[in-house]
């Protein structure tokens, strides 16, 4: 095997890829999962409190405490958690959860449906140790509600292993060393965790399949939009390599080159482990502090860093640590991302020295004190962590001649990844007592209704004569519901407003006002459907409809008040069309009675809307006529 | 087939293979390899794959390591959160480790002291009975003489105030004795058991010489609240600063982590008392709360039971409806101690504003000062005991281990 510095140049199949996906969405219920809380997320400032915690490592319930657990412990974290008036004494860990929120339930098992899982008989709820500080208590609730399903895609079915129903976590504020700042209202949203069985075999399939649970998910029209409302994590494995799962991929289109970027670097991985056994190299146990080494030296990055030094061997590991796995990242990074696990900056290693300010001299006095050959490898750390650091690189370094650890790794913007902590293992689940089981009869599951797909309601409402275009727009905002809400109270296609207006006010409209930076949030459905009712009753012209809902914006009164104020203002509409035409009486002449057309647009804009557009036309009409009249006479 | 065992399961067509975890409904649970536990109603078949192997995990003992010259803490453990973990048969946390399994969860006692354990007995909080405080008593009692520099008492925070008001009377003591709970089970990661069991042993070896509580002083791992044993009350259901101090300031705060110990208040110094036990608890006392309307039968019913001591928790100043007067008065002839307090906890009763206080009074009544009610109780019963009953009455309303404060400060009063 070589390494490969190209992803183009995989050949997956022959690699084994294996890869599999989570996916995690925010439900829309009316309340989160554990409490009544409402589902809102709240500027930091807002903040009304804030609580210190630090955590524990508990144990699971077979008596085992979970890796991933200890290793976030042995990091004593001071947690700093920021509440709202829109948390509770659930959030804050303060008072045992509620009940399973059945409206989360019932969503989930609708999922599953289409998902065609089967659903368990009685939804058991678990406490997921996780001790980074994301859940005040510790752990993260979750519940197994159905298994064993699929979904159909390119290159065959892809099995569904798991739909669970979760508690979203905190979202993190800030990490200022030691201490992490948090906030709670993201914590307790409804989370749906979707699981597929490694059954994706290259990075464009796992991206199609992530594609098309989104668009599923999404036409339940019950599940939260916006950034940070779906995460993809990937599980990637080649043959002899390491099951390792990627967590963070924010975007949907990064996710093909996440996955290539880690079979590479999973092959890279295993290149070098063979390089390695060839030159039967071998991780030496002893630390060797040589803090005194360094006693008088220049670099400005080692004095920053802090004492004391200490460094390990890596015996044979010459010029391998400074080898490209991935894009800018070498095994050296690897060995740094554990490094940086427990608290240091990052380490140093003779494949990269001298440099930093570190002196050829000093290297080779670093070599000579460490008994380290030509062909050995030497790094070493430096802070007062750097003991719990160097174990750490040690413990990682020996696995690289034995393959490679099953991690959990964090997705980077560039789609390559760093090591967050190793794989959970099963201990970390126990139950949850507080939560009584929900038990899920089989004519629930039965009746739940399966949604349209977002394909077969675009199509359903291009039949109401929208463009295909805007029936997209409709749904794609999930305006498409308030849509055929409003068109069928003002008289259906035949009524008095015509269906493109309406879609055209739900979308475009709002977004154009967006654009120009008006505060829509403040537009709410009962303002929409008014507004399109006054221009049924003839209360007002449609062109008058951006005007209006900036008012709303601005003043967030009704509709009726608004509109009862503009009957108040007298408008002298015939003055103001006069005055239009007389400013545009050369246009007016040349083009004769084809002017009406483009000064029709004009005068509404003056008006505003607040006339309706026939009587404007014949006025318009009327005075258009008049002009080419008096001219003609005074010809 | 039982709990423990692997399982394969089949049901609908389906098989489920995992570890069977007891069930408390018609469901059978098991633990998948992933973790999760489910349930399936009726299943056709269950094949037992591997009986449950019975692995004895040996204790670890790490004791040794603390050095000699350490001052000796004595942890009684009487059950309760700060020593539980989750219960398969009921679903439920409840109690199970004993004393020495605390320091194996939490090493970092080890730096303060060194410890010996004993468990008194192990019962939900609860359950609690005057007859186990007697039990706790004589327990602390003898690990005093057997020279424990301090004493902790674990125990569940339900009834842990009652508790700790029992042992401040009949007790009277020469070193710290601290009582210690927790709000989250302990086999939780954010649970406040081993900060608050921390802050204790701080208090254990510091030179308070009270029974006192020591838990969480806020909803943060900030600092824990020293409270004086019988001026202490759970005011909260959940949070883990819980436990106030009602008509009196805590005694001090201890820091977390630093453990630096901020006084509050004055207190007894270690040693300035000598060990003395009391422990005769006179069971036939009863607290009663009134209520508007309620009928005085109850208070019949007790004095027909031959109860010797009668606290009421009282309206306002300390009152009771003028129909219960009767009843009082025919009590106090038949010689029970009928002592007022009132619901309002905080502040002190006072009977001589209004009529009914006056009638109350005449009628035999003793005012309570601002001791808590449940507070009163058990020093009713601890008076009643020990004392002769006209002795009992001369004493209800003067302190003895601090339930009385002398004056009633502005800032006691500090709820929202």
């Amino acid at each position: 095997m070589e390494f490969i510095k190209d992803p183009e140049e995989l050949d997956y199949n022959s690699l084994g890829l294996v890869a599999g996906l989570e996916i995690h969405q925010q439900l829309k219920t009316s309340h989160k999962l554990f409490c009544r809380c409402p589902l809102v997320l709240n500027p930091v400032e807002e903040s009304s409190y804030e609580l210190l915690r630090y955590l524990r490592a508990g144990k699971g319930e077979l008596g085992e405490t979970d890796v991933a657990a200890l290793t976030e412990v042995k990091k004593a974290k001071k947690h700093i958690y920021k509440g709202y008036d829109t948390t509770c004494l659930v959030e804050n860990d303060e008072e045992p959860p509620s009940v399973l929120n059945t409206e989360a339930l019932e969503l989930t098992l609708l999922i599953a449906k289409m998902l065609h899982s089967t659903p368990v008989d009685q939804v058991h709820t678990m406490r997921k140790t996780v001790v980074d500080g994301s859940n005040t208590t510790g752990f993260q609730r979750t519940a197994l509600v159905a298994m064993d399903g699929w979904i159909e895609s390119s290159m065959g079915r892809v099995g569904i292993e798991t739909i669970c129903l979760e508690e979203e976590a905190c979202q993190k504020v800030e990490e200022r060393g030691s201490e992490v700042v948090w906030s709670l209202d993201r914590l307790g949203i409804p989370l749906v965790e979707i699981c597929t069985s490694p059954d994706l075999k290259t990075p464009e399939h796992v991206k199609e399949v992530a594609l098309k649970i989104g668009m599923l998910l999404r036409s339940t029209r019950k599940v939260r939009r916006g950034i940070g409302t779906i995460r993809q994590d990937v599980n990637v494995s080649v043959r002899d390599g390491a099951r390792v799962e990627i967590k963070g991929v924010q975007e949907l289109g990064l996710i093909d080159r996440v996955v290539a970027y880690e079979a590479m670097r999973q092959h890279n991985l295993l290149v070098i482990r063979d390089i390695l056994r060839k030159r039967n190299a071998s991780v030496r146990d002893t630390i060797y502090d040589i803090t005194d080494v360094f006693s008088s030296t220049r670099s400005k990055v080692l004095k920053k860093a802090g004492k004391p030094i200490v460094a390990i061997v890596l015996e044979k590991f010459g010029g391998l640590v400074g080898c490209e796995i991935q894009p800018n990242r070498r095994f050296g990074s690897e060995l740094a991302d554990y490094a940086r696990s427990m608290g240091v900056g990052g380490i140093f290693h003779t494949d990269e020295l001298p440099s930093y300010g570190i002196t050829d001299e000093e290297v080779m006095r670093v070599r000579e004190r460490v008994d380290a050959g030509e062909e050995d490898c030497v790094v070493f750390v430096c802070g007062p962590r750097a003991y719990q650091a160097i174990e750490a690189v040690r413990e990682r370094a020996k696995h690289a001649i034995f393959g490679i650890p099953n991690e959990t790794r964090r997705a980077l913007p560039d789609g390559c990844t760093s090591y967050m902590r190793p794989l959970p293992g099963a201990a970390r689940m126990y139950p949850e007592t507080d939560v009584p089981p929900v038990d899920v009869d089989f004519e629930w599951f039965e009746s739940l209704e399966l949604p349209e797909t977002l394909e077969e309601r675009v199509e359903n409402l291009t039949s109401y004569g929208i463009s295909s275009e805007m029936a997209h727009q409709l749904v794609d905002s999930e305006m498409d519901d308030l849509f055929e809400e409003i068109l069928e109270e003002v008289g259906g296609v035949r009524g008095e407003v015509s269906s493109t207006v309406i879609a055209r006010t739900l979308t475009s409209t709002l977004s154009e006002l967006r654009r120009e930076g008006v505060d829509v949030a403040r537009i709410t459905h009962e303002h929409l459907r008014d507004v399109i009712k006054a221009v049924a009753n003839g209360m007002m012209a449609k062109e008058g409809i951006p005007e209006l809902l900036k008012k709303i914006a601005e003043t967030r009164a009704s509709v009726g008040e608004l509109l009862s104020e503009v009957r108040k203002e007298e408008v002298d509409v015939e003055g103001l069309i006069r005055k239009v035409v007389e400013e545009r009486k050369e246009f007016v002449l040349d083009r004769g009675e084809m002017a009406l057309g483009p000064l029709m647009g004009v005068v509404m804009k003056e008006l505003r809307g607040k006339v309706d557009g026939k009587v404007v036309s014949q006025i318009l009409k009327k005075v258009i006529e008049g002009t080419i009249e008096y001219a003609g006479k005074k010809r | 087939m039982k709990s423990g065992d692997r399982v394969k399961v089949s049901s609908k067509g389906r098989t489920y293979e995992g570890v069977l975890m007891p069930s408390t409904t018609d469901c059978i649970v098991i633990k998948l390899d992933n973790g999760y536990n489910i349930g399936i109603k009726n299943p056709e078949e269950i094949i037992v794959l591997e009986e449950k192997s019975e692995k004895i995990t040996e204790k670890e003992e790490k004791f040794a390591i603390t050095e000699l010259t350490k001052p000796e803490i004595a942890i009684l453990s009487t059950g309760g959160t700060i020593a539980s973990k989750v219960d398969y048969r009921t679903g439920a946390v409840t109690s199970q480790f004993d004393a020495q399994d605390i320091l194996t969860e939490i090493p970092e006692l080890m730096e303060l002291a060194r410890f010996r354990a004993k468990l008194v007995y192990n019962i939900l909080s609860e359950n609690m009975k005057p007859e186990y405080w007697i039990k706790l008593a004589r327990a602390v009692y003898e690990e005093i003489e057997k020279e424990a520099y301090g004493i902790i008492i674990t125990h569940g925070t339900d009834t842990m105030t009652y508790s700790a008001a029992a042992i401040s009377f009949m007790l009277r003591t020469p070193v710290p004795i601290v009582f210690v709970g927790s709000q989250r089970s302990s086999d939780r990661p954010s649970s406040d058991s081993a900060m608050n069991a921390i802050c204790a042993s701080k208090v254990a070896v510091s030179d308070i010489g009270e029974v006192c509580v020591v838990m969480h002083g806020t909803s943060s791992d900030d600092y824990c609240l020293v409270h004086r044993g019988c001026k202490v009350r759970k005011m909260h259901t959940s949070r883990r600063d819980a436990f106030k101090s009602i008509n009196a300031h805590p005694i001090a705060l201890v820091r977390y982590p630093s453990l630096d110990i901020q006084k509050i208040s004055e207190y007894k110094k270690r040693g300035e008392e000598k060990l003395k036990i009391m422990d005769r608890l006179e069971d036939k006392c009863a607290l009663v709360k009134y209520t508007p309307g309620a009928e005085p039968d109850i208070i019949d019913f007790y004095v027909d039971k031959g109860y010797r001591g009668i606290v009421i928790e009282g309206t306002g100043l300390g009152h009771v409806g003028e129909h219960w007067i009767p009843s009082i008065k025919r009590a106090v002839e038949e010689d029970v101690v009928m002592v007022i307090t009132s619901q309002c906890l905080f502040g002190r009763v006072c009977d001589r504003v209004y009529d009914t206080g006056r009638d109350m009074l005449r009628a035999g009544v003793i005012e309570g000062e601002d001791m808590l009610p449940e507070v009163a109780l058990v020093k009713l019963m601890w008076l009643l005991g020990n004392y002769s009953t006209e002795e009992a009455k001369k004493l209800v309303n003067v302190n003895i281990a601090g339930e009385i404060s002398e004056r009633s400060l502005h800032d006691y009063y500090t709820i929202k």
